[in-house]
């Protein structure tokens, strides 16, 4: 299922030096045309279906469309992400819909602390056995653990 | 031809990659670094968001052992990494990264990751003995915003394609690579190196040569590019005869883990027969190895393909059966029953939303809904991949609080190339590490990176005249196009260069026929082996005329460069192995067994002034 873009929705993110879908493609495959100011998928058959792009598009403009040479026609399936949780509408070939929502965050976007919160531990370069959160990152529900070694 | 800017950047730590290994490197080097007052940098082909194999998400955490709880013991996984890859693998690396994968874990969570949990706050372990259950759509997101607010983003370069490993003698110097969006060419010079690229996808033919090209299992983005660039550095490389081949949902891959582990589904030939069950009695055929539990992934895929092979497919996942099995119990409650299957159903559906969209779109459009109908799985075609059932990466140094005096070298993850250190899909013979576990090897890099760096505070040199070939190497295929791409009046027939998928498309050919793929049915043997590396030779010569008409071309010219040493390191390693170990990898006809005197650790270097490899045996050394 290759991801494209709806002509009518797509408006080439303008403003931006560069399209949100250009920017996370992890392979590349999205481009701005900017005699039409529309991103387009240049590489269909190098597309990995993970919907990145259609994720993170301002104006819902990206779809799939079943790889052609194996996946029948008539499905669809448009996720819809927000901050905390993510919609999922699966249309069937025969037309059953379903959908879904699930979480995908606890807590707030940028919000995540390098430390978890769990400060330095045996704060020691040249101590080959903890990394530096811990014991404390070890322990979970205040069980207390301790990084085990053989030497 | 454009004009291409050369960008040059100083630094003491280089990770290069975005993924799931060096996002923990980032968070734990940027500790050691800030403490110790030492500049660290990343550098992405893509955008950390969603780079390297995460990028899409995933349901489940692979690797969680329950240290503080009691749980699981780091020799429990030791012992079950060991025998899922039939004897191969080092325990002290293994050890070392299941000590620290709790801590992974937790801090995941404490990042914003949505764990399953129970109502007493622990977590779910109803889904295998080593795996959590997530709702991880935004699992990399997650990872990646850490590792960007400890670097900084004014260190991390996003969307450079590093290509070129820079060496001073013996030590490492630098990388060097392009933008895939502007004419710059980067020179990274650094103390220390931190290669964690991924692994390889499109060495060997896929199912699904059409558009459907680009659904392969792992993403199709990892390239080989760390094989490359270790191979490169002159590093000494392990298991790189070990290919993973994953038995999956057929055609779009979708993930059957939850579906054994979590749903207790049965695969079954077309007449309901249990292959696990019917062909059980190969299982003595495999030594030792027959006997243990859980049965090895390989040898769960070879009973599987015995009756493919007979015949008897397809094989079916029987999910219906699983999920009436689950909603069993709550029979004659209807609203409770109707509930439990409501709730079985968004699970089974979410398990696919969150890692591999495009089998939740292959079965609507096949009007499958699983708790009605059973699903095809089969064997995809094989792939590498030092974090999952796969094994291949560079050899690098245990910890010296673990690992046998043999297997220490100075500091942990760091390969027989001074400086260069390599994690994740990039390291070798510590196989079953998946998501959380790269992340820990990643920290653990990240910390004894930094202690390189610090105790080797010199720059090395790097020689202007070499800097000054690589760009010119790195550009060639665009000056190719340029000087010839007039020839003829159409661009892709032309006899004086190749372009990068066609180049793809001969190595896959050749790899599937003669290094034993999927239309081979997995079956090699030394006389394919070496006319397959006969062609493999004429390959890498013309990879001198690769072409390419611009940027993202020139993205595709190198990962083919990348994707053909990791085939060659592949044939020469399957060629010493003289025996077959992995039966449900792959097959060699010429030597069928498995054979005691092989229950050792094959690896290679490559010797790049004279184009040649050295293949050995290592001995293994168990904890």
């Amino acid at each position: 299922m290759p991801a494209f873009v709806i002509s009518e929705k797509c408006d080439g993110c303008k403003g931006q030096d560069k399209t949100a879908c250009m920017y996370i493609c992890p392979n590349d495959l999205m481009k701005l045309d900017k005699d039409r100011m529309k991103a387009y998928n240049q590489e269909y058959d190098a597309c990995w279906e993970c919907l990145c792009c259609a994720k993170i598009c301002p104006q819902q403009a990206i779809d799939l469309r079943g790889y052609a040479d194996f996946v029948p026609m008539g499905a669809s399936c448009v996720p819809l992400r927000g901050s905390q949780d993510i919609m999922w509408t699966v249309k069937f070939r025969n037309g059953v819909l379903k959908r879904f929502k699930f979480p995908i965050r606890t807590n707030d976007e940028g919000s995540a602390v390098p430390d978890g919160g769990y400060g330095a531990g045996v704060d020691d370069i040249n101590n080959p056995t903890y990394l530096f959160t811990e014991p404390a990152s070890l322990d979970f529900l205040g069980t207390g653990a301790d990084v085990p070694k053989l030497k | 031809m454009p004009n291409f800017e050369t960008v040059e950047v100083t630094t003491d730590v280089l990770l290069i990659g975005g993924g799931m290994a060096n996002c923990g490197a980032a968070v734990e080097a940027a500790h050691w670094a800030k403490k110790h007052g030492l500049k660290v940098t990343l550098v992405d082909k893509a955008a950390m968001d969603r780079s390297g194999a995460v990028a899409m998400g995933l349901s489940a955490i692979n690797l969680y052992l329950g240290l503080a709880e009691g749980q699981n013991t780091c020799m429990d996984y030791v012992e079950y990494v060991r025998n899922d890859l039939m004897g191969i693998a080092r325990d002290d690396l293994v050890y070392d990264i299941a000590r620290h994968v709790d801590s992974t874990v937790h801090l995941f969570e404490k990042w914003g990751l949505p764990i399953w949990k129970a109502e007493d706050g622990s977590y779910l372990r109803e889904s295998g003995r080593w795996q959590l259950m997530i709702n991880g759509e935004s699992y990399k997101i997650i990872v990646a915003e850490a590792a960007k607010n400890a670097l900084g983003t004014e260190n991390i370069y996003e969307r450079v394609f590093i290509v070129e490993p820079l060496l001073d003698g013996d030590r490492i110097a630098g990388a060097v690579g392009f933008s895939t969006r502007e004419n710059k060419i980067y020179v990274f010079r650094a103390k220390a190196v931190l290669c964690a690229m991924g692994g390889t996808v499109g060495v060997f033919r896929p199912r699904s040569n059409g558009e459907g090209l680009g659904r392969s299992w792992y993403p199709p983005f990892s390239t080989g590019s760390s094989a490359y660039f270790t191979i490169k550095a002159g590093a000494e490389m392990t298991c790189q005869e070990v290919r993973f081949i994953p038995v999956r949902f057929k055609d779009a891959y979708g993930p059957v883990g939850a579906w054994f582990l979590l749903f207790k589904s049965t695969a079954t030939n077309a007449d309901g027969e249990v292959y696990m069950v019917t062909n059980r009695d190969e299982l003595a055929k495999w030594g030792r190895f027959g006997a243990v539990k859980p049965i090895p992934a390989n040898l769960r895929n070879w009973l599987g393909m015995m009756d493919v092979s007979a015949g008897k497919g397809p094989i079916y996942m029987q999910t219906a059966e699983a999920i009436q099995n689950l909603a069993k119990k709550y029979e004659g409650d209807e609203k409770a029953f109707k509930k439990k299957m409501k709730h079985l159903e968004a699970e089974a559906w979410e398990d696919f939303l969150d890692m591999t969209i495009a089998q939740a779109l292959l079965w609507a459009a096949c009007d499958i809904e699983p708790e009605k109908k059973a699903s095809e799985i089969a064997a995809a075609e094989p792939y590498f991949i030092g974090s999952h059932s796969g094994a291949s990466g560079a050899w690098v140094s245990g910890s010296p609080d673990i690992a046998p005096d043999e297997y220490f070298w100075g500091y942990a993850n760091m390969t027989t190339v001074k400086g260069l250190f390599a994690a994740g899909d990039a390291s070798g013979a510590s196989s079953h590490k998946f998501s959380s576990g790269s992340h820990a090897e990643g920290r653990i890099a990240g910390k004894w990176i930094c202690k390189y760096a610090l105790e080797n505070p010199e720059l090395p040199n790097v020689d202007p005249a070499t800097v000054e070939a690589i760009k010119a190497k790195i550009v060639a295929p665009m000056a190719r196009f340029e000087e010839f791409g007039g020839y003829g009046t159409t661009a892709e027939i032309n006899p004086n260069y190749i372009l990068p998928k066609q180049y793809m498309f001969r190595l896959q050919k050749l790899m599937d026929e003669y290094a034993g793929g999927y239309t081979s049915n997995f079956l090699t043997s030394k006389s394919l082996m070496e006319k397959g590396l006969e062609y493999l030779q004429l390959l890498k010569e013309d990879s001198d005329k690769l072409a390419a008409r611009d940027l993202h071309e020139l993205m595709r010219a190198w990962e083919n460069y990348h994707r053909t040493f990791q085939a060659e390191s592949h044939l020469v390693s399957l060629l010493f192995r003289e025996e077959t170990r992995w039966p449900g990898y792959y097959f060699r006809s010429d030597t069928p067994a498995l054979d005691d005197n092989w229950e050792v650790f094959v690896n290679c270097k490559y010797d790049a002034a004279n184009d040649s490899w050295e293949v050995f045996k290592k001995p293994i050394i168990r904890l």
